[in-house]
């Protein structure tokens, strides 16, 4: 099946260059933003399942990405336990609130997950900064320990790479399977069309609760990898302005598309990282990044609303003689 | 005859709008029902009130003798009442296949291995061109074997009553009237059918008993025949377009 042929050619190419950055470059900067595509892959895969699968957007995934960072900074900071349990906690945690979060709006047609999300996004912050000695306030929680594997402390940029991208590209294997499952079928019909998968007894507000969980899982694992990677939390990296370039993300690189929020974290963070610099040079650019993401959003949805992911390479589509889209 | 789905002096609104006005209606087991009506009268709102997609504002609506106002469309299918929708509303990217298993959706996971391949292949014997292109998008079907699917899919749910709401619409006559046999063909089964239906002498010739809708009330019910002979529906229903089919 040529279907099945270029799904593996995915994995291939995406393995392939998982392993051969750290081999051609120990930039440790590069590296260093590597590591940040990945932990934006990683919830931006969720996102594309809930934008992609079940039609919703979220605008308050940086506040559960800030939950499992914070988790993980308290826990490991304030109780000294085990890492990697701290992250388990993190995860559960974030799990109930999105659970508490989801299920009172996902039930209502129309995107007020979006509404509760913002509000419960920039509530969570205020938390994070008022929390005193507890969250660490404004100036944040430092002194978090790094994650160790038996002996192997993973301390460098290296290490968490070399932790964080095979996690999305399991994250990926999964989200492959999920949809081609019985799930998976129910939650592409009610992306289709959401009547017709109520007359066929699928419990639509369910699903996407579901699926809405997992997302907000998937950015508490993120937020847990990050807090250990630079061993500090503050409140600034969990805005509701990253909450949006997180669905921006997904929007670029392709929601309902398996690499899509991978492309679209890859490319997002990359731009990002050159406004970062070219305002160290001129330091006006760096009020530019909104315009910047807004614009870059506008051109997507009006040039190629499916995403980067799906965008047609018309010489390799003849080479392999291949048109259908998968 | 037993009962098996009452309507009585429902209301429904779409908002602000007051769409069924008292509508009443009753369909026995076993039995092929015809609901007509002129465009806007509200017949898709009525089947839309059964299967629970819309909520009535106040009256009884009732299956096998229990209420079921309220009640979700999938808690619904599970009771037994499947809706073919308007327009077909197939899942157009998923497979054949893909489409008819999720008409199963709300079988649970045993019945998944036990019930459902005899089941598909049940619908595939009744639609052969279904099992051709099984494993096409269903969104590659043509107008006739898209509503082929609509209908195998509503039958994987094993409904004790089906909605059928225009299930002839954009047909060409011949692909109208293997619909039309394959109902016939389902009640002889044991399946009750409400149908929809703008061509009212095709669906009179297979319904044993009909309603006419207008503006949201029911104004006249009887059986096929006397509906056939009414003079207001002839003149209304059966005009000189129809006579083909
Ligand atoms: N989703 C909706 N929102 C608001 N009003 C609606 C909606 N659907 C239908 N209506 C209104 O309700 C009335 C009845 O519509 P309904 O779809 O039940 O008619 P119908 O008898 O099925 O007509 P048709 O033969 O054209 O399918 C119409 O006046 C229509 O404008
Ligand atoms: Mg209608």
């Amino acid at each position: 099946m040529p279907h099945r042929r270029r799904e593996l050619l995915g994995f291939i190419v995406a393995g392939a260059v998982i392993v051969a950055l750290p081999l051609a470059t120990r930039n440790p900067y590069l590296l260093n933003v590597a590591v940040f595509i990945g932990l934006h892959s990683m919830i931006a895969i969720g996102l594309g399942l809930l934008l992609g699968f079940a039609g919703q957007i979220s605008l308050g995934h940086a506040a559960f990405y800030g939950l499992g960072a914070y988790a993980t900074g308290i826990l490991t900071v304030h109780y000294h336990i085990n890492p990697w349990l701290a992250l388990v906690i993190g995860a559960a945690v974030t799990a109930v609130v999105a659970f508490l979060v989801g299920r009172p709006t996902l039930r209502l047609h129309g995107h007020y997950l979006a509404m509760a999300t913002l509000g419960f996004g920039i509530i969570v912050r205020i938390l994070f900064n008022e929390g005193g000695e507890f969250t660490g306030g404004p100036s944040g929680l430092p002194g978090i320990p790094h994650l160790a594997l038996g002996p192997l402390v993973l301390r460098s940029d290296l290490h968490m790479y070399s932790l964080i991208w095979p996690l999305v590209l399991v994250q990926v294997v999964l989200s492959r399977h999920l949809l081609r499952s019985r799930l998976g079928r129910a939650l592409r019909a009610i992306h289709d069309s959401e009547i017709a998968a109520r007359s066929c007894a699928i419990d639509t507000g369910r699903h996407k609760l579901m699926i809405f969980v997992l997302s907000a899982i998937y950015a508490s694992v993120a937020g847990s990898l990050f807090a250990h990677s630079i061993s500090f939390v503050n409140p600034n990296p969990f805005s509701f302005m990253v909450s949006v370039e997180l669905v921006v993300m997904v929007i670029v690189g392709g929601a309902a598309t398996l690499w899509g929020p991978v492309i679209g974290a890859a490319v997002l963070t990359i731009v990002h990282q050159i406004i970062v610099q070219l305002g160290g040079l001129y330091e006006p650019i760096k009020d530019l990044d909104v315009v910047i993401f807004g614009l870059i959003l506008v051109l997507m949805l009006l040039y190629q609303p499916q995403g980067l992911a799906r965008l047609r390479l018309p010489r390799l589509g003849r080479l392999t003689g291949e048109g259908d889209d998968g | 005859m037993s009962l098996l789905l009452t309507l009585s002096g429902v209301n429904t609104f779409y908002d602000r709008l007051h769409v069924l006005k008292g509508a009443s209606l009753h369909v026995n087991e076993g039995e092929i029902v015809a609901l007509l009506g002129a465009n806007g009268a509200g017949k898709t709102t009525t089947l839309r009130t059964v299967c629970g997609l819309l909520r009535p504002a106040s009256g009884q609506v009732s299956f096998a003798g229990q209420s079921i106002v309220g009640r979700s469309p999938e808690a619904l299918v599970r009771l037994g009442i499947t809706q073919v929708p308007e327009g077909r509303q197939i899942f157009g990217p998923l497979s054949v296949q893909d489409n008819l298993l999720l008409g199963a959706y709300g079988r649970g996971r045993r019945a998944q291995r036990t019930e459902v391949p005899g089941d598909l292949a049940r619908v595939f014997e009744l639609f052969p061109v279904l099992a051709e292109r099984r494993h096409e998008r269903g969104g590659s079907l043509s107008g006739g074997q898209q509503q082929m699917l609509a209908m195998g899919r509503a039958l994987m749910a094993r409904p004790r009553l089906l909605l059928l709401d225009e299930p002839c619409l954009g047909l060409a006559p011949l692909v109208a009237r293997q619909i039309m046999e394959t109902i016939v063909a389902l009640r002889a089964q044991g399946t009750t059918i409400l149908l929809v239906e703008q061509n009212a002498r095709a669906a009179l010739r297979i319904a044993d008993r009909g309603y006419v809708m207008e503006t949201g009330k029911v104004v006249l019910e009887g059986t096929s025949e006397e509906l056939v002979r009414n003079k207001d529906v002839r003149r209304a229903y059966l005009g000189k377009d129809y006579d083909e089919v």
